[in-house]
């Protein structure tokens, strides 16, 4: 017994001497930024046209603050993780960054100080990027306009708040395939794989997580939880009942809704939005590429609905939503037809607790989908009832599962008290 | 079902999935919330459920079991109108006036839940109500008024 607990604390002690030496990088010569005349104009547009591929706005800006000037909190099950700032800011952002310091960020996750990243920032996928496009991206970024923003400190939870242990996630998860292309597929879907894997990263919300936070390497794009949403399958096991095709893809990419999928929300809203940013030819790319992994193209029959009981759910579905939801054409002036949802389809009801709380807030000047938010005149019970109808009626395959933990958490989200009710 | 509507308990005979605005103009006859488009996107019928602005047109009253409703007519009378009624009066904030009440309503609950709300708190609180007529300047104007004119009663009768 004494000997296993010596060797245990043995072990421990190398373990840990072993991620401090791991956790060792030089820091790189800090250097003055390069002027916007160091690159060519093109360059410097193909690195923002990557930059809205990446969606690196919309995590690496707080809610109304400058663009790319970070601070914006990334809620983790680890706790709270704070943005960087990316602009050219040499004392709080990366001014003093030169191009090796940036890719190796990138590339290894370790910024110019020698230290480790949480991998919040996706470097596990960004390793795929090529060399030629990081250096667009670093021209892109180097030639914002500098905003001195100091990031608020992480606040996570113990052991997570101890960077070293990032070497030994690293070790444990961090793979460095660089991209290869599938000589048997064409051309525009190897474009679409690489964008997907890489810059694009959408397996960072839509690949499922382990306990310590990596991507399941098994389970690629078979569906996530992020911010308390759900990111739906990208593969297979798609809950969609009307099959996506690369034109719908590209459609949902392109505008942000699709007439028969539906809005995109909550961090997908974020995506698209960057996306206006990025080329036809790319969103096609990434279309062909998701729509091929999705499966069988051809139209299966939209399953039957299940008889569900008439209930307190009903009652509220008949006077809430189906006016909208029935007979007037789809979006975007009116709702979707909800057989046809992924929403009411899918395994985890947290989209659907969200959607019906909050609504579908209006954006832009483009027709779009809107929809009230009923939060304020239904109570969580009365909102449960109705998830579980609708999940019920419209083909859901365990409609109560998980139903009274989504609603608590889209209330909760929306500021709304079950105290007052 | 009962409903609690401007502090009266009131017995009606109707569907439970019967929205909350076709009760409220057909069975009790209070016609300040309008009709405006019937799909919760307009705003024009605008009240107030627990306090928080709700599309009366898209609530079914199944919904409503023991909350309290108030509608354009709590807040006053043509010969007495209140202090929010009497702001969109002095800034001329209604033009065909379709969408007066909701606005009204939806100002309402914001003063409830912030007495000293700023410009953009306005705006933003606002957004979800449309004028088609232009008057939204006028319609900003009036809420920023009665929520001076409401706080400054307020700390004169505290």
């Amino acid at each position: 017994m004494r000997y296993v607990l010596l060797l245990s604390a043995a072990l421990l002690v190398l373990g840990c001497g072993g991620l401090v030496w791991l956790d060792w990088y030089p820091a790189i010569r800090p250097s003055q930024p390069p002027g916007r005349a160091s690159f060519p104009a093109a360059t410097i547009e193909r690195g923002a046209r990557l930059a809205a591929l990446g969606n690196c706005m919309s995590c690496h800006t707080a809610p109304g603050g400058a663009p790319f000037a970070g601070g914006r909190a990334l809620e983790t099950p680890f706790g709270t993780i704070y943005a960087s700032n990316i602009t050219p800011d040499p004392a709080t952002g990366i001014g003093t960054w030169s191009q090796a310091a940036f890719t190796r960020a990138l590339r290894e996750g370790v910024d110019r100080g020698g230290h480790l990243l949480y991998p919040a920032f996706p470097y596990d996928h960004f390793t795929r990027i090529s060399a030629a496009d990081d250096a667009d991206l670093y021209a892109y970024l180097i030639t914002r306009p500098p905003v001195h923003a100091a990031r608020p400190p992480n606040d996570l939870s113990f052991p997570f708040d101890h960077r070293f242990l990032i070497a030994g996630w690293k070790l444990l998860f961090f793979r460095t395939p660089p991209f290869r292309p599938d000589p048997g597929q064409s051309a525009t879907w190897n474009r679409g794989a690489y964008l997907v894997q890489g810059i694009a990263h959408c397996g960072a919300c839509h690949t499922p997580r382990n306990l310590l936070g990596a991507e399941e390497a098994g389970h690629l794009l078979a569906g996530g939880e992020v911010q308390g949403w759900y990111a739906y399958a990208l593969n297979g096991a798609s809950p969609a009942p009307l099959p996506w095709t690369a034109d719908s893809l590209y459609a949902y990419l392109r505008h942000g809704w699709q007439a028969q999928h539906g809005d995109s929300l909550g961090p997908m809203r974020e995506v698209t939005d960057d996306l206006a940013g990025a080329p036809d030819d790319d969103l096609r790319a990434i279309a062909t590429y998701i729509a091929a992994g999705l499966g069988t193209a051809t139209p299966h029959a939209v399953p039957a609905p299940i008889a569900a009981p008439a209930s307190t759910g009903e009652t509220l579905y008949q006077g809430a939503c189906a006016d909208c939801h029935e007979h007037r054409g789809g979006p975007p002036f009116a709702g979707i037809d909800l057989a046809e949802s992924s929403t009411t389809h899918a395994p985890n009801p947290i989209d659907l607790a969200n959607i019906v709380t909050g609504g579908i807030p209006a954006t832009g000047e483009e027709p779009a989908p809107i929809m009230p938010g009923f939060g304020s005149v239904l109570t969580g019970r009365q909102t449960a009832d109705l998830i579980g109808w609708l999940r019920a009626r419209f083909g859901a395959a365990q409609p109560r599962d998980g139903v009274a933990g989504a609603v608590q958490a889209a209330r909760a989200h929306d500021g709304l008290s079950e105290a007052a009710r | 079902m009962i409903l609690n509507v401007n502090g009266q308990q009131q017995t009606v005979d109707v569907e439970p999935d019967t929205p909350l605005l076709y009760v409220l103009r057909g069975e009790l006859g209070l016609n300040g919330a309008k009709y405006g488009c019937g799909l919760g996107q307009c705003g024009a019928c605008t009240v107030l459920v627990d306090n928080r602005a709700a599309f009366s047109c898209v609530t079914p009253v199944a919904a409503l079991a023991g909350k309290r409703i108030l509608t354009l007519e709590s807040l006053g009378t043509a010969d007495n109108p209140g202090p929010l009624q009497q702001a969109f009066i002095a800034e001329q904030a209604a033009q065909c006036g379709y969408c007066t009440a909701g606005m009204i309503m939806r100002a309402d609950g914001l003063l409830r839940r912030n007495t000293q709300p700023t410009d953009a708190e306005i705006r933003a609180a606002m957004q979800p109500n449309l004028c088609r007529c232009g008057t939204q300047m006028r319609i900003l104007r009036a809420v920023k008024r009665a929520a001076v004119v409401m706080h400054t009663n307020a700390e004169s009768n505290g």
